[in-house]
């Protein structure tokens, strides 16, 4: 079997408002969902690894062929809930370890 | 050789300071180097000259930038020919026909922008694009629509940008992606909105040069056009006096 091949991404949450990281990762699935449907959003392989509310910082991971559908549906959030948001992109890596150095740096 | 992004469309309320100030900021965190900002045609000097120093206060270049709205063809060459010279970028808002063709060959337009939501109005087509393709026009594509708006109104978006899209590749026109922010939260990174652009089939190459070499060419050759040195493209004057 192949092994599928995956991205981890850091994200930059701004917005004045806290979200749990449930509410964000809805919020995340809901955005693939609008612009790519049921089928297209099956296939991005959405997973959170790191949260933190209070820094507006989070890392997901998304399989690699599904990169430029992630980029876009984070780029087109603009609310949660009532909230106004935007997520940015602060850095996309092979592995967590790499992405953290990269951060850091 | 590192990008210069620019965002040609930043839309702050310009009544207030505070306002502009955090756009800019934001536009600079972002990582834009070069902005423009629609001015009113009576602004003076001293607002240009307040915008730029906030610019540069966030180590940004800034253009000036003037929309234009006219109802007739007569109405937008009467505008040009008062505003052309004080205005880095001219942008013409084409909603009808005998507009969009005029605005298309006249060689001061630089940007053609069309009715968002209005897609009956939006008269793109390939007749435009030969036209635009002649002269010095570009295609601006205001992406703050792409984010605001939801369900069938964005996909009719969506679909009336591809086609626009695939009609200015089809005749080497080029495209600029800007903005059309009107609050911070509605800026994106230059490489987002070149993300952004791949809902309407713009290849990431072109997308990002959309966000880059083409908005940059344009305040390029329109400063060297406003500049005192210039006299035809491609002619300037290096030295005045006696001994020339």
């Amino acid at each position: 079997m192949k092994r599928i091949k995956r991205r981890y991404l850091a994200l930059a949450i701004d917005s004045g408002v806290v979200f749990d990281s449930r509410e964000f990762m809805d919020a995340v699935w809901g955005a693939v969902g609008k612009l790519y449907g049921e089928y297209g959003a099956s296939k991005s392989g959405l997973t959170m690894i790191d949260y933190d509310a209070e820094q507006g910082f989070a890392v997901i991971r998304v399989s690699l062929v599904a990169i430029d559908m992630a980029r876009a549906a984070l780029a087109s959030m603009t609310r949660i809930g009532n909230k106004p948001i935007a997520v940015h992109v602060v850095s996309v890596s092979g592995t967590i370890k790499a992405l953290y150095e990269k951060i850091k740096q | 050789m590192r990008r210069l992004y620019a965002d040609l469309h930043l839309c702050p309320n310009l009544n207030d300071p505070k306002h502009v100030s955090a756009l800019i900021n934001k536009a600079s965190e972002l990582g834009y180097r070069l902005i423009a900002i629609p001015l009113p045609p009576n602004c003076t000097d001293q607002e240009k000259r307040q915008i730029q120093k906030l610019c540069a206060e966030a180590r940004m270049d800034f253009a000036s930038r003037i929309d234009l709205k006219p109802r007739t063809p007569n109405e937008l060459l009467s505008n040009l020919r008062r505003i052309r010279r004080r205005f880095e970028i001219v942008s013409v808002l084409c909603d009808s026909k005998n507009v969009s063709r005029q605005a298309a060959k006249d060689r001061r337009v630089d940007l053609l922008n069309f009715p968002p939501t209005d897609f009956r109005n939006r008269f793109f087509d390939m007749a435009e694009a030969e036209l635009a393709s002649n002269s010095v026009a570009t295609l601006e594509i205001d992406m703050q629509l792409l984010l605001t708006l939801e369900g069938p109104t964005r996909t009719r978006l969506l679909s009336v940008l591809r086609k626009e899209a695939g009609i200015a590749e089809g005749f080497h026109l080029p495209i600029v992606l800007s903005s059309g922010a009107s609050n911070e939260i509605l800026l994106r990174k230059p490489v987002e909105m070149a993300a952004l652009a791949s809902l309407f089939d713009l290849s990431k190459e072109s997308a990002l040069e959309a966000v880059s070499k083409n908005p940059v060419a344009i305040v390029k050759r329109n400063r060297e056009k406003l500049s005192p040195q210039f006299v035809a493209p491609g002619i300037r004057i290096v030295r005045k006096g006696k001994d020339c």
